[in-house]
């Protein structure tokens, strides 16, 4: 085992932000360069025009999940050192529903929000505005909230560890999965495309 | 700069390639880091700091700012998620400089006035704001990152936010078609 790299001490804090730096800036290109600054092709997810978001999210998921999986099984990686937010059940189905109502009447989520407004969407300007406005509300009445925000806690737990199935199994599913989604989004959308065109005639 | 006076905006990649070199960028982020994305975080450091430069007292009073001051010993904005996110901006800009895709516009349907789509962008970034905080994170830290490490929270949102996604969708709809 020798990665994490940062947990095995190969560097320190200090070059830790560095390579956050360096990280942001590769994240920050592919979301560009999958059109993700762009609301209008963000919102068309949800209207079945354009899947963009269901692609190149499931794609993502899908490379790094195998990655992850092979590198910890050849004993490269050591899987329990990456950091796994705990599961507090109900608050995150219920922001799951109030980030989703956001989306599409915002257009953005907050990392694509910065894409968009180093690209000069001002209304990406106007929703990061917005955004921040919604974290200073939630500081302000968290005291009222903080008894939901801690209820239905889970610990920090895995889909392999709740079901009892194999890691690699549950990989092979999502892969496959992700992979009949990609050819239903492909289908979807060339019958929206023959729909537009004949409503167009 | 282009020479050939060539300033059309580029077609954006094919998604599957764009996703690939995004999960390239997670997976790295696992190896080299222990940890995944992030984006939400970030604004909560600055508004936390926001607050804090007016009211140093409240701010130590409460449990949700206090959380991003730490132990005080060193400023909230020297932190992974801040310094993740200014690499965010820098690189969306190099990508959209390249493709020559960085325009000043307002993104929106053509049945809606621009004051009521900025209208809509407030009030969806602020309930994305709310939203994010109640579930720990946003479509980055737990979407796309949590959902890399089947993590069942993670899965649980990332599923919400596609069907509240769905379900407002017909409502806003003069917003965009």
């Amino acid at each position: 085992m020798m990665a994490p790299f940062f947990k095995y001490g190969l560097f320190g804090d200090d070059v830790s932000l560095v390579v956050a730096f360096i990280t942001g800036i590769g994240f920050g290109f592919f979301l560009e360069r999958g059109g993700f600054n762009s609301a209008k092709k963000l919102a068309a997810q949800f209207y079945f025009t354009d899947l963009t978001v269901f692609k190149v999210m499931f794609t993502a998921i899908i490379t790094a999940m195998v990655g992850l999986y092979y590198l910890s099984v050849i004993g490269f990686l050591d899987l329990s050192l990456v950091y796994l937010t705990p599961t507090f059940l109900l608050p995150q189905v219920v922001g799951g529903l109030l980030l989703g109502f956001g989306f599409v009447i915002g257009g953005y989520c907050p990392g694509t929000s910065c894409v968009a407004v180093s690209t000069g969407r001002i209304d990406a300007m106007v929703y990061l505005g917005g955004t921040m406005f919604g974290i200073l509300v939630f500081g302000e009445v968290f005291p009222l909230v903080s008894n939901f925000y801690v209820s239905t806690p889970m610990g920090q737990i895995t889909l392999p560890q709740i079901t009892g199935l194999p890691y690699g199994l549950l990989v092979f599913l999502v892969v496959l999965m992700a992979l009949g989604g990609f050819v239903g989004a492909e289908w979807v959308e060339r019958k929206m495309a023959s729909k537009k065109a004949g409503a167009a005639l | 700069m282009s020479t050939q006076g060539e300033r059309h905006p580029q077609p954006y990649w094919n998604p599957y390639v764009a996703g690939i070199g995004l999960g390239l960028v997670l997976l790295a982020s696992f190896v080299v880091m222990g940890r995944g994305l992030g984006a939400s975080g970030a604004f909560s450091s600055l508004v936390t700091v926001g607050v804090q430069s007016i009211a140093p007292d409240h701010v130590a009073h409460n449990e949700f700012y206090s959380e991003y001051i730490g132990d005080g010993t060193k400023s909230p904005l020297k932190d992974w998620l801040v310094f993740e996110v200014l690499g965010v901006f820098v690189g969306g800009f190099i990508s959209g400089s390249l493709a020559h895709r960085v325009t000043k516009v307002v993104e929106k349907g053509p049945n809606i006035s621009t004051r009521g789509r900025l209208l809509f962008a407030f009030a969806g970034g602020g309930l994305m704001g709310i939203g994010a905080k109640l579930a720990r994170g946003c479509t980055s830290g737990q979407a796309l990152t949590g959902g890399a490490l089947f993590n069942v929270g993670s899965w649980a949102f990332m599923m919400m936010v596609f069907g509240g996604a769905y379900a407002m969708a017909y409502f806003v709809r003069r917003q965009w078609q």
